[in-house]
């Protein structure tokens, strides 16, 4: 079990705003899963590099060239809400 | 023979020698799909109609032109989670379910080069996140072997429409399995390329350092033809690999003397089932017998593989589906009072169960004073399994391991509980971890189910594991049966 409050918390990290039965059963499945995950304290990893650093390679670069992109009308083709070539959304300034 | 049987590489020679149309080709996958498609629900979207008028304008390309592409008037059925320009692609999410992309994923754009024919878009578990579609927002699609039994997934659409013979190859992503456990629940070929051979540009991101696009077939060879078609580096893919792609069919029908094959002892546990234990060892004694030599290797860190995909494939998810706002595409709730209840009521209701789960998993790991003991310790784990399998492939040039702990299991069956669910995918995920090729054959059958046989090679080796999973079909032919339905 993780307790209620932290559920809530990682929830609205998530952005999820979840019904009360959601919250219980999370609580518990969340729970069991982290105690299954907690297996791995079993290894010892001190000196280990973690492996996107082992892996890493320099990031690749290109010319910095105008290409052809989407157009305005194709990049608002699937928005729910739009007008005059914007996206809509609520209100966020008073 | 029916048409619907044959090969990627037997319709294309008919159809090059002007023995038959592609629109005699494509309605024979039709007639068979309005056949079985209603028992097995693989299909989110099919395309019959569209299908059928491509093929007719590729009838007459085929007395006209003279360069046709390697996959000329071949239907072949994509994962919903891979984008088609025009086409609805859904991720099997409620959150997708009317989104239009307005480009190609890269491998569309190149099988499109190569002149296929797109049949339709299939079931997944939301966001490639299951192993049974169980998970789809939509329905779940039922193993043709077996309707009462999952078809494995994420991909199980796909593998599905592959054993039905409703398309004779076709796509998937394989982020911990995906593509390789429901091959082995739905009895074909089942193939994850090195991460990096195919570009994953167009693939709708899950766990990014893991996610890889594969394919689905009834044979090895076919497998080749189509890795030649969507191999190799894209600029729209920073992550894809330039190396130099070989042609794989040069790995067909070549013997297997000399390769040595290791049997990690780990795969094999006491608790593993006895029949399908003694089916892949078996397996393995066949391959000796075609003179292959068999080495008994160790790999000790691969059974904290799960674990730590449970650590690292939800944290880059919660990464990954945090675009999911409401805002550019997809649902948008209809009641919220400002912009915070709009994210929150969007995604809560536009998501499901699983995927939540999920997004709430790597969150909590990734969230302030949490990081070093997960998704750190994570990472460090992932680099000790990686190390040691490159230390095994110093002595051996391929692994082999079951594909999956049991046969396709009942629907309904694991859907209570997650962890039950996760472990479905014991001998897939570490391969992920460690970014290598593998692929799932069919190997025989327990209770009238198929059973798959997974070989797992060295980076940017999938020619010997082709090689040796073609010599393994050769002997066997189990892809040449089919499921009663």
């Amino acid at each position: 079990m993780i307790d209620r409050e932290t559920v809530l918390n990682v929830a609205k990290l998530s952005k999820l705003e979840l019904t009360e039965e959601e919250v219980e059963v999370f609580s518990k499945q969340l729970g069991d899963i982290l105690r299954f995950i907690e297996k791995l304290n079993e290894l010892n990893t001190e000196d280990v590099e973690p492996f996107y650093e082992l892996i890493n390679q320099a990031t690749p670069l290109r010319e910095d060239t105008p290409k052809e992109s989407l157009s305005q009308e194709e990049a608002l083709r699937n928005a729910p809400q739009k007008e005059d070539g914007f996206f809509v959304v609520p209100r966020v300034v008073g | 023979m029916e048409l619907w049987k044959k090969s990627l590489k037997e319709i294309s020679e008919l159809i090059n020698s002007k023995e038959i149309k592609p629109s005699e080709v494509v309605e024979a996958f039709i007639r068979r799909t309005e056949e079985v498609e209603p028992k097995i629900n693989s299909y989110i979207t099919f395309l019959g109609e569209k299908a059928l008028e491509d093929a007719r304008k590729k009838d007459e390309e085929l007395v006209k032109k003279e360069n046709r592409g390697k996959l000329f008037g071949i239907p072949i059925a994509i994962k919903d989670n891979i984008i088609t320009k025009d086409i609805k692609t859904t991720c099997a999410s409620k959150i997708l379910e009317n989104f239009i992309p307005p480009y190609n994923a890269t491998v569309i754009e190149r099988l499109e080069k190569e002149d296929f024919i797109l049949t339709g878009k299939t079931n997944l578990d939301e966001f490639a996140m299951g192993s049974s579609t169980e998970n789809s927002a939509f329905f779940t699609t039922k193993n043709p072997w077996d309707l009462e039994r999952v078809p494995g997934g994420s991909s199980g659409g796909s593998a599905a429409s592959v054993s039905a013979g409703l398309v004779p190859v076709a796509l998937g992503s394989d982020t911990g399995g995906s593509i390789r456990q429901p091959a082995s629940f739905c009895g074909v070929v089942g193939f994850k390329p090195t991460y990096g051979r195919v570009s994953r540009y167009g693939l709708v991101a899950f766990a990014s350092s893991l996610d890889q696009i594969g394919t689905f077939s009834r044979s090895v060879e076919d497998t080749a033809i189509l890795m030649n078609v969507i191999s190799g580096k894209d600029e729209k893919d920073s992550t894809s690999s330039d190396r130099e792609v070989p042609d794989f069919t040069n790995f067909i029908g070549k013997d297997i003397k000399g390769i040595k094959i290791g049997i990690p002892k780990e795969f094999f546990p006491e608790t593993l089932d006895k029949e399908i234990k003694e089916i892949i060892l078996n397996s393995a004694k066949q391959l000796e017998k075609e003179g292959a030599e068999l080495v008994e290797i160790s790999l000790p860190t691969s059974k904290y593989s799960i674990e730590a995909y449970y650590i690292i494939a939800p944290s880059e998810a919660s990464s990954n589906l945090a675009r999911y706002d409401g805002v550019r595409y997809g649902y948008r709730a209809e009641d919220y009072k400002d912009l915070e209840e709009m994210y929150s009521k969007t995604r809560d209701r536009g998501f499901g169960a699983e995927v939540k789960r999920r997004i709430m998993l790597g969150t909590y790991a990734l969230s302030s004073g949490y990081y070093d003991a997960y998704y750190l310790k994570a990472q460090k784990v992932r680099a000790l399994i990686y190390l040691e399998f490159m230390e095994a492939f110093k002595k051996v040039d391929l692994i082999l391991t079951p594909t999956t702990p049991d046969v396709a299991f009942k629907i309904g069956e694991k859907t209570d509980n997650p962890i039950e669910m996760y472990l479905s995918d014991i001998f897939t995920v570490s391969v992920n971890m460690a970014g290598l090729p593998a692929i799932s054959i069919p190997a025989g059958f327990k209770n009238s189910l198929p059973v798959g046989l997974q070989l797992i090679g060295k980076p940017f080796d999938e020619g010997t594991v082709l090689q040796v999973a073609d010599r393994f079909e050769k002997i066997n032919n189990y892809n040449l049966k089919f499921p009663n339905l």
